[in-house]
């Protein structure tokens, strides 16, 4: 692995920062995710990670830092140049449009055309019902109807359409926010061999979990942020769940009875 | 659940039909029914816009007086022109005059609501009274009179015409049919109905087919997930808002063509039976819902309650009342959808 810090990290943030009015959400971040590596970020409610990888992905601007991607600063970029370059994200909330059927959501923004009435461009809607279809499939979740709004669905549901979703097109780097705070046991594995899958494909996973069983069954590494900072970063056999949350918490070592 | 609304509004146009046809002297007659879709043309196409900016969960109280502004903008352009200009071309200069003019109030209105942030609310309103202003200056107070030859046929002639013993003829009345005789004509598609299907049909495909439409929905859905979506929702937001102009400026030129004039107050009255027929089309105000036929339907239920009343002699200030009590009735419905879906 000492020659994997040589490389050039799929993804660097240097300094990165963010403020809400008086608070700093997040404050001169450091981090690096190479190719084929799984990062888990974790920490504390309202320690920043959701905001950090909202600046990654485009949604916010950063008030300091910069991000690059493969070594090309991306730092200012909308969230659709930052998916044109290859970031996918599933969000904490989902980000899904409720009104609209799953297959139109997965592909929201990138939608398939077909030639109609001879010189117009009308939305394939056959081939997005088909190719969610297949996709989900492939992450063997099953959604009964798929034409059904996202509105009617249950929380596991809308949460494996939004990861069908980032999971449809090849990514160069995929972000996973609480992937599978509303999934069953079942689905919950699904999610974690897909990482290891994306981990095959050499495409890396930056993930955040507060389920920490989960971040070490499928994190190289860890990184820890608690108020905005990184207060830590460990390679997974190195570190136990019990220095995380230390590190997540501050202070002493807490101890289950 | 979701067609349930529009269901309802079908029904209920249905029963209006059914109500007057029964009550009403002359309501149920070929002649009647033209003029209905006749009269409701200009309003329809306003409508239609604004059906798109309200399944975005905007709303756009300028239309009204963006077509008060383009039927001025087409009557001066029209009325400027050599007296020996051909009719085409006059309608043209007309219909380039009002459109680039009613355009230029929904770009500013998209360009506030989507760099800006202004709720769309308040920027509309204050369009509303900058186009309204404008408008009067533009015609210095006065409805400006566009008497040119024949151009009152392109807002009120027909597609076919009808004279018993010599057939159907395309566009005119048929040859030799003269003086007195015209009496036995029919008309068959009154011009404004024939424009008014053509703008339908092209917008139920924006809407139902183009990625503009898909994206409309989305925006009204939920627009931070649009954004993250990629979609570029200030483009569309701004789109939405000429697209809307666009439509009030169209109603205007029609109106210069039917009633050959122009006048900066020619929609006031049409801004408020837009927005209901919209919304008792089955559009939510809160975004996300709504179609073309919807609002179809709705614009149709308003027409013939109007139309009804004045047959069965009712004071005509009971339409403002009937129309209140059709949009309050309208949302219940979609409330009461509602809660039966959760
Ligand atoms: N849009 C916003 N406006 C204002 N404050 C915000 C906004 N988003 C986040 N914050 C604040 O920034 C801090 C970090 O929030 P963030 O969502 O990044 O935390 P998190 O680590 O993802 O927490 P969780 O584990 O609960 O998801 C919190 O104090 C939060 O209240
Ligand atoms: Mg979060």
């Amino acid at each position: 692995m000492a020659e994997q810090t040589k490389r050039e990290p799929t993804l660097r943030v240097a300094g990165l920062t963010k403020r809400f009015g008086g608070l700093t959400a997040v404050d001169h971040m450091d981090m690096n995710v190479y190719a084929g590596e799984v990062v888990g970020l974790i920490g504390d409610n309202g320690a920043g990670k959701s905001t950090l990888i909202k600046m990654i992905s485009g949604v916010y601007r950063p008030d300091d830092g910069k991000i690059f991607l493969d070594g090309e600063e991306t730092t200012f970029v909308s969230p659709l140049e930052a998916r044109r370059l290859g970031v996918e994200t599933i969000y904490q909330d989902l980000a899904l449009c409720e009104n609209l059927d799953a297959s139109v959501n997965i592909f929201l923004g990138r939608e398939p055309m077909r030639r109609s009435l001879g010189f117009l461009k009308a939305v394939d809607r056959k081939l997005m019902l088909t190719e969610s279809q297949s996709v989900l499939d492939r992450l063997d979740i099953h959604i009964p109807n798929l034409r059904k709004p996202i509105r009617e669905m249950s929380g596991g549901q809308r949460q494996a359409v939004a990861i069908a979703r980032a999971v449809y097109w090849n990514a160069r780097l995929m972000i996973m926010d609480e992937p599978t705070a509303a999934l069953g046991v079942p689905e919950q594995r699904k999610v974690l061999h897909l990482v290891n899958t994306l981990r095959e494909q050499n495409v890396p996973v930056l993930i955040i979990s507060h389920n920490l069983q989960d971040v070490f069954a499928v994190a190289d590494r860890v990184v820890i942020m608690r108020r905005g900072n990184k207060v830590g970063e460990r390679r997974i056999e190195e570190t136990s769940i019990d220095e995380l949350v230390t590190l997540m918490v501050g202070g002493e070592l807490v101890r289950e009875e | 659940m979701r067609t349930l609304s529009r269901i309802w509004a079908w029904l209920f146009l249905l029963v209006l039909i059914i109500f007057f046809s029964l009550t009403g002297d002359g309501f149920f007659s070929l002649f009647n029914f033209q003029a209905v879709a006749a009269n409701v043309a200009i309003l329809l196409i306003m409508a239609l816009g604004q059906t798109f900016v309200i399944i975005a969960a905007g709303i756009d109280l300028s239309t009204g007086f963006v077509m008060g502004l383009a039927s001025v903008a087409g009557a001066l352009a029209m009325t400027s022109l050599p007296a020996d200009t051909p009719l085409p071309l006059i309608v043209l200069t007309g219909l380039a005059a009002g459109l680039f003019v009613g355009l230029i109030p929904g770009l500013i209105n998209g360009l506030i609501i989507a760099k800006l942030k202004v709720p769309p609310f308040i920027v509309t309103l204050g369009m509303f009274g900058i186009a309204r202003g404008i408008g009067f200056l533009m015609s210095e107070g006065m409805p400006i009179p566009v008497s040119i030859p024949g151009l009152g046929r392109v807002g009120n002639g027909y597609l076919f015409y009808h004279y018993p013993g010599s057939g159907f003829s395309f566009l005119q009345p048929p040859a030799g049919v003269t003086g007195v005789e015209l009496r036995q004509l029919t008309g068959i598609l009154p011009h404004p109905v024939t424009y008014a299907i053509i703008l339908v049909l092209a917008a139920h495909w924006l809407l139902k087919r183009s990625r503009f439409g898909l994206h409309t929905y989305a925006i009204g859905g939920n627009q931070e997930a649009a954004v993250r979506a990629g979609i570029p929702v200030d483009r569309r937001v701004i789109a939405l808002y000429m697209l809307s102009a666009g439509s009030a400026a169209l109603a205007g030129v029609l109106y210069n063509m039917r009633f050959t004039n122009g006048a900066a107050n020619s929609g006031e009255a049409l801004l408020l039976d837009s927005i209901a027929a919209v919304v008792i089309g089955g559009a939510s105000l809160f975004g996300g819902e709504g179609t073309i036929i919807g609002t179809v339907i709705g614009a149709l239920i308003i027409a013939v309650i109007q139309n009804g009343l004045v047959i069965l002699g009712i004071n005509p200030f009971w339409q403002f009342v009937a129309v209140g009590v059709v949009i309050i009735l309208a949302v219940l419905v979609d409330q009461a959808k509602e809660q039966v879906a959760e």
